[in-house]
């Protein structure tokens, strides 16, 4: 258990810039899930921290110790795998034990924290068994074994659950909270999966393209997306971005497609009259209703209770909206947008515009 | 993966595998039944009269002493230029694994020997280590330690080990480095975080996940060893002085072509047969077992 500090993480590979300057203060305990898309540089972060790569400039503390030139064997943090990297040729219980017994702690005290893992992670029937006799959630379960046995000071997930069927995704999503919650270890988790990011993060930290886009708890990401990559990545299906420009005084937004006035219920912007901006909307916050958008409704996706309605507005910018009830039709139809639940960003920079700035 | 085509009738099948099952035949069948043949016939000198003489060569050979000295000598000189030849690739293979500059050339020069033929490999070395001539022999000799592998029979035999390895070292390099490059890189990453030193991956993980590969090429150097370092010997010490450096396989050729013996030599080419299925037989019960993933 620790802190974990990160000051102006960069890392170049040759003339790659991976990583351009991550700053994150992690508390004692915390849960932080790292989630971007794919390539965005998660993890290279990870390994940073797990001392596998080296940062180019930067520092990492952990229990504000400086890791510079300490070896990952010296860093004591422990890392579950995407491919689970089991010991092939061990067993289960040597899998589990190898660490401990680099440590030179007793058998006894070896066999008796093996058994308690094993016994939280339900794989106490599979110690004597090797890693290629286990299905792909069992082999995740034991490389969670493996990490939890070790008592670490920090806890690394890169994309743990990416090679598991849907349904066995969320049932060790909820086991990796429950478990991490109950031992109270400071842990980083990597995830491209918005709904993982979501549900396992006390804070997330958005990632786009080797910088920090927002670090925020869930919730704030949500209502409250520091930029349009955000605003686009976080929330299903994604946040709905119409360009427009800023009314002269500021107190509301001219779409682009349509003309339609949008006034801003939480005050006006800065800027003068034609400003350009992007005006953000949760697909859930659309509501059929008149006098709102003209939208061309092409594809109906009825989910049960709700359904999912992708069409065009009349400059073809494509729109999607998530509606209750299942009777929808393809065809013209209007849209109201609750103008409380309105996003505002700049059109230029994307980066988001709160009332009076 | 299995492909299978299915032929009408049977003769193109037979058509398409005779080139194959001609050379089998007249390159390996026929002279190992020939030897087989020629085990059980005793022959006079001059191969005026030829009588059948049931075991009587097998047993004449594995009563004569000299060719369980040459046994004996056959075994150290095989167990060492196995372990030779195997732990120098080894060690080889992990420089060679590990992300250095010029990796590439290193790893294509380490494979070069390999296509050097027997007599130049000798020839190579004798140019390395000829107490006259040679750059090392001399050297040794400058230096007051007193070296002539023709005088010398520990001297021989080191310098035919040695020659015999170093032909040996590439084949089993590409082998353990292919092996090496299998190890997901993940699995020694964990094992880093777990606390191993380097020393420590490699005798905990990479070692015993390289032991199928190493067991396989154990058996091949063996036989290799056995086999095929007839040209070396025979270019560097012509299984002198003395006896010093005669190997089985030499016997066989000195018993036979050199002394004419062919009811013995034929004898003792069947022996060394049945040795080698031996060893494959092994070989493929261990190997198949043993595979992890
Ligand atoms: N060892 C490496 N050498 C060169 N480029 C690398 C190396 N590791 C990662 N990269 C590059 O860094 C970028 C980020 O990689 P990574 O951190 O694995 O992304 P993520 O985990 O977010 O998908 C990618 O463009 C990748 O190609
Ligand atoms: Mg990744």
């Amino acid at each position: 258990m620790a802190t974990l500090t990160l000051r102006d993480i960069k890392k170049s590979f040759g003339a790659t810039h991976v990583l351009h300057g991550v700053d994150l203060d992690v508390t004692d305990g915390e849960m932080i899930v790292i989630v971007g898309a794919s390539g965005c540089g998660k993890s290279t972060l990870l390994r940073i921290v797990a001392g596998l790569e080296t940062e180019t400039s930067g520092e990492v503390l952990i229990a504000g110790q400086s890791m510079k030139g300490l070896e990952p064997a010296d860093r004591d943090v422990a890392m579950v795998f995407q491919n689970y990297a089991l010991y092939p040729h061990m067993s289960v219980f040597q899998n589990m034990a190898y660490g401990l017994k680099i440590r030179g702690l007793p058998k006894d005290q070896i066999q008796h924290r093996v058994d308690e893992a094993a016994g939280l992670l339900g794989i106490g029937h599979l110690l004597q068994r090797k890693p290629r006799e286990l299905s792909g959630g069992q082999r995740q379960r034991v490389a969670m074994g493996r990490a939890i046995v070790r008592e670490p000071k920090l806890f690394l997930f890169d994309e743990p659950l990416s090679n598991l069927d849907a349904k066995l995704r969320v049932e060790l999503r909820a086991e990796i909270r429950r478990l991490q919650r109950r031992l109270g270890v400071t842990s980083l988790f990597v995830t491209h999966d918005q709904v993982e990011a979501m549900t396992l993060g006390d804070r997330l930290v958005v990632m786009n393209a080797g910088r920090a886009a927002q670090i925020a708890t869930p919730m704030e990401i949500w209502e409250r997306p520091a930029d349009t990559y955000v605003a686009g990545f976080i929330g299903s299906p994604s946040m709905n971005l119409l360009h427009a420009t800023l009314e002269a005084g500021g107190a509301a937004a001219i779409l682009d497609a349509g003309g339609l006035r949008l006034p801003f219920a939480d005050g006006p912007r800065a800027g003068a009259a034609g400003r350009k901006l992007i005006i953000g909307i949760r697909p859930e916050h659309l509501r059929p209703g008149q006098g709102g958008l003209d939208v061309m409704v092409e594809l109906v996706e009825p989910l049960g209770g709700e359904s999912v309605l992708h069409g065009k507005l009349a400059d073809g910018t494509p729109l999607t909206a998530r509606l209750p009830g299942a009777r929808y039709e393809d065809g013209a139809t209007q849209l109201a947008l609750p103008t409380e639940s309105l996003h505002v960003f700049d059109g230029e920079t994307g980066k988001r515009i709160e009332a009076g700035g | 993966m299995q492909k299978k085509v299915i032929f009408k009738g049977a003769v193109l099948p037979y058509l398409l595998l005779a080139p194959q099952l001609l050379i089998t035949g007249i390159f390996f069948f026929w002279p190992a039944g020939q030897a087989i043949y020629q085990s059980f016939l005793r022959e006079d000198a001059f191969g005026l009269s030829v009588e059948f003489v049931g075991f009587e060569n097998f047993l004449d050979v594995v009563r004569d002493q000299t060719w369980l000295d040459s046994a004996g000598r056959t075994l150290l000189f095989s167990g060492s230029v196995a372990v030779l030849a195997l732990g120098s690739a080894l060690f080889l293979a992990v420089q060679a694994d590990k992300h250095i500059r010029g990796a590439d050339v290193y790893k294509t020069l380490l494979i070069w020997p390999y296509a050097v033929a027997p007599a130049i490999a000798a020839v190579l070395w004798l140019f390395m280590f000829h107490p006259n001539i040679g750059l090392f022999g001399r050297m040794l000799n400058g230096l007051g330690i007193p070296w002539d592998y023709r005088l010398n029979g520990n001297q021989a035999m080191l310098m035919v080990i040695m020659a015999s390895a170093w032909k040996q070292v590439s084949y089993n390099f590409i082998f353990f480095l292919a092996g090496l490059q299998s190890i997901p890189r993940a699995v020694l990453e964990a094992a880093a975080i777990d606390g191993a030193k380097p020393a420590r991956r490699f005798w905990t993980i990479i070692f015993p996940l390289l032991s199928p590969t190493a067991f396989f090429l154990l058996v091949v150097n063996l036989v290799y060893a056995f086999f095929d370092t007839f040209g070396v010997i025979h270019s560097l010490t012509h299984g002198g002085p003395g006896k010093a450096t005669e190997t089985l396989i030499y016997r066989v050729y000195t018993d036979g072509v050199i002394n004419l013996n062919l009811g013995s030599s034929s004898a003792q080419s069947v022996i060394l047969m049945l040795l080698v299925v031996a060893l494959t037989v092994i070989q493929f019960r261990y190997v198949e077992r043993k595979v992890h993933y």
